[in-house]
């Protein structure tokens, strides 16, 4: 599949926006580390809410006529891009009602009810993106419940990390942030390696013998029909170079798990805030690059017609 | 009603005239134009419903090329319609036709990503996604002798090998010959169970050749050149 930056940026930045919100409600639920300052918890959830909406909008950078997109609300009943959206905006009122009231300081109940609504259409949300790829049939890397399951845990563990940093900036206790952090990049970190191993692994599927229907011989593409690429090479054509991808999987899982692993300890060890921001980055880093391999790395079966013998 | 059409490798000789011929009659048609981009370029490219794919199946010397003429299969369980968040994605439920409301598209392309067959094509121009509409502006049309209101590239085929037709009535032509020569879809395992049907190449006796003749080695040479001499 052809890696688009705006979808990219968007799953990556959403992602953590959503995660990092539900994150805030748990700590203040729970008083994590004692419980952070107001303030902190107020300008961490604005963050999560400009994060989520600037990756909203830069997901619309890929429509190529964006002005009938409003009317991807309509769906809902059957598409998870539609029902993404309707779940995106349905977090708002709740979420930022939450934050209103943290403000005010108000009616305490009221705000724990908004934001435990609002926590639950953040998870319902980053379920639905992932749901958006995991429903084709028509890509077996994709259609699989790992993906949900790695879209949550990243997301929960790089807005995770952001809380870390935050705590550490606001003084409070820093050891359960860290645990926490901990927690999720080991969950994180195992789902992404399970995934790769199962698409090294894919097994029996569509072939160009299927394709055809011709099932009893050998079956080879002579000539594509087109001139020049048309929009299925473009949008499907694209294949990693299988040296990019090792690489970029090491560099990814390095990045995203092994440094911040080791940052954290030292992060702790010191109580080095430069330390902890340091991981942040380099968390980030490693979901940019994990991101583009899962859309580099997909193949749509339509290349066993483009001369793919299989997919 | 299930409309769609039966293809016929055994006859399709790769002419590309079904491609062209749509190409030229929905340019025009309701969900035209098909753009093209640097057509008279370096690198040609554009719109079109109908691809013609060129294969070989079986290996020498017991191969044989087959033309692939492939567009939308106008499938029962059409996930692209499914997966379309804005509704432009549609079957019509009176003769199974998939079609996209060009006004109600927002060009996201996943419906292009939930069809496996590739039948679905962005035209960067208009921002939106377009496709094979088994000519809908042609089928239904009173005006047009009624032998001709069929889809174009059925009219256009030198071969005769594409056809159309009812696919819920048992006695259509379609039905009958995909009875007959045992039809079928392609990639049945994925489940979108295609309308459009595949006609396998009828099994012919293989033409004799004279491959190897000419190959015989010097004991065999000599053996020809005793054998002219004697008939003489
Ligand atoms: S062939 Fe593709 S575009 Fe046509 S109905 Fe089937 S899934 Fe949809
Ligand atoms: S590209 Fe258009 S028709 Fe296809 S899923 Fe998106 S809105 Fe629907």
């Amino acid at each position: 599949m052809h890696p688009a930056f705006s979808v990219i940026f968007f799953t990556v930045l959403s992602g953590a926006g959503f995660g990092l919100f539900a994150l805030i409600y748990l700590a203040d639920l729970f008083k994590l580390g004692g419980g952070l300052p107001g303030a902190y918890v107020f300008w961490t959830g604005v963050l999560a809410i400009v994060m989520v909406g600037v990756g909203l909008l830069s997901s619309t950078f890929h429509l190529a006529n964006p002005k009938n997109a409003w009317r991807a609300f309509t769906r809902w009943r059957t598409s998870w891009l539609s029902r993404e959206g309707v779940l995106s905006v349905a977090f708002y009122p709740f979420a930022l009602a939450y934050l209103a009231l943290y403000w005010l300081e108000l009616w305490p109940a009221a705000r724990h009810f908004a934001g435990a609504i609002a926590t639950l259409l953040a998870w319902l949300t980053i379920f639905s993106t992932a749901m958006i790829y995991a429903s084709l049939k028509t890509i077996r890397h994709w259609n699989t419940p790992l993906v949900p399951a790695a879209y949550l845990s990243l997301g929960h563990f790089s807005g995770g990390m952001i809380l870390l940093v935050v705590a550490m900036m606001a003084g409070v206790q820093a050891l359960p942030f860290v645990l926490l952090s901990l927690f999720q990049l080991f969950v994180a970190a195992f789902v992404k390696a399970i995934y790769y191993y199962w698409i090294g692994r894919l097994g029996a599927g569509s072939t160009i013998n299927t394709a055809t229907g011709f099932t009893r011989a050998q079956v080879k593409l002579l000539d594509a029909g087109h001139t020049h690429g048309t929009f299925l090479t473009q949008e499907f054509g694209y294949i990693v170079p299988k040296l990019t991808a090792v690489s970029l999987r090491l560099i990814s899982m390095l990045l995203a798990f092994a440094v911040p692993l080791v940052l954290l300890y030292f992060a702790l060890e010191y109580h080095s805030l430069a330390l902890g921001i340091a991981a942040l980055v380099s968390v980030f880093a490693g979901l940019v690059a994990e991101r583009w391999l899962f859309f580099a790395e997909a193949r749509h079966v339509v290349n066993l017609y483009h001369g793919a013998q299989r997919c | 009603m299930r409309l769609g059409l039966v293809i016929d490798l055994d006859v399709c000789v790769g002419c590309h005239a079904c491609a062209v011929s749509c190409k030229q009659w929905n340019a025009s048609g309701t969900t035209g134009p098909l753009t093209d981009y640097q057509p008279f370029g370096a690198e040609p490219s554009g719109v079109w419903f109908n691809r013609i794919r060129h294969f070989e199946v079986g290996t020498y010397p017991n191969n044989k090329t087959v033309n692939f003429p492939m567009s939308c299969m106008h499938c029962e369980d059409a996930d692209c319609v499914t997966v379309c968040p804005t509704g432009a994605s549609y079957k019509r439920a009176e003769d199974g036709i998939v079609l996209v409301d060009q006004d109600k598209c927002m060009g996201c392309n996943y419906c292009s990503w939930a069809c496996p067959y590739g039948a679905r094509e962005l035209d960067r121009e208009s921002g939106t996604m377009k496709k094979c509409t088994l000519c809908v502006d042609r089928i239904y049309d009173q005006a047009i002798p009624e032998a001709e209101r069929q889809p174009s590239c059925v009219l256009t085929c030198p071969a005769h090998a594409r056809m159309f037709g009812d696919f819920d009535d048992p006695n259509s032509e379609v039905s009958k010959v995909v009875r007959e020569r045992e039809g079928y879809v392609l990639m049945p395992e994925l489940g979108y169970n295609p309308t459009n049907h595949y006609l396998p190449p009828r099994k012919h006796k293989p033409i004799p050749t004279d491959i190897g003749a000419d190959k015989a080695g010097l004991a065999g040479k000599l053996k020809q050149f005793v054998n002219r001499m004697v008939k003489r």
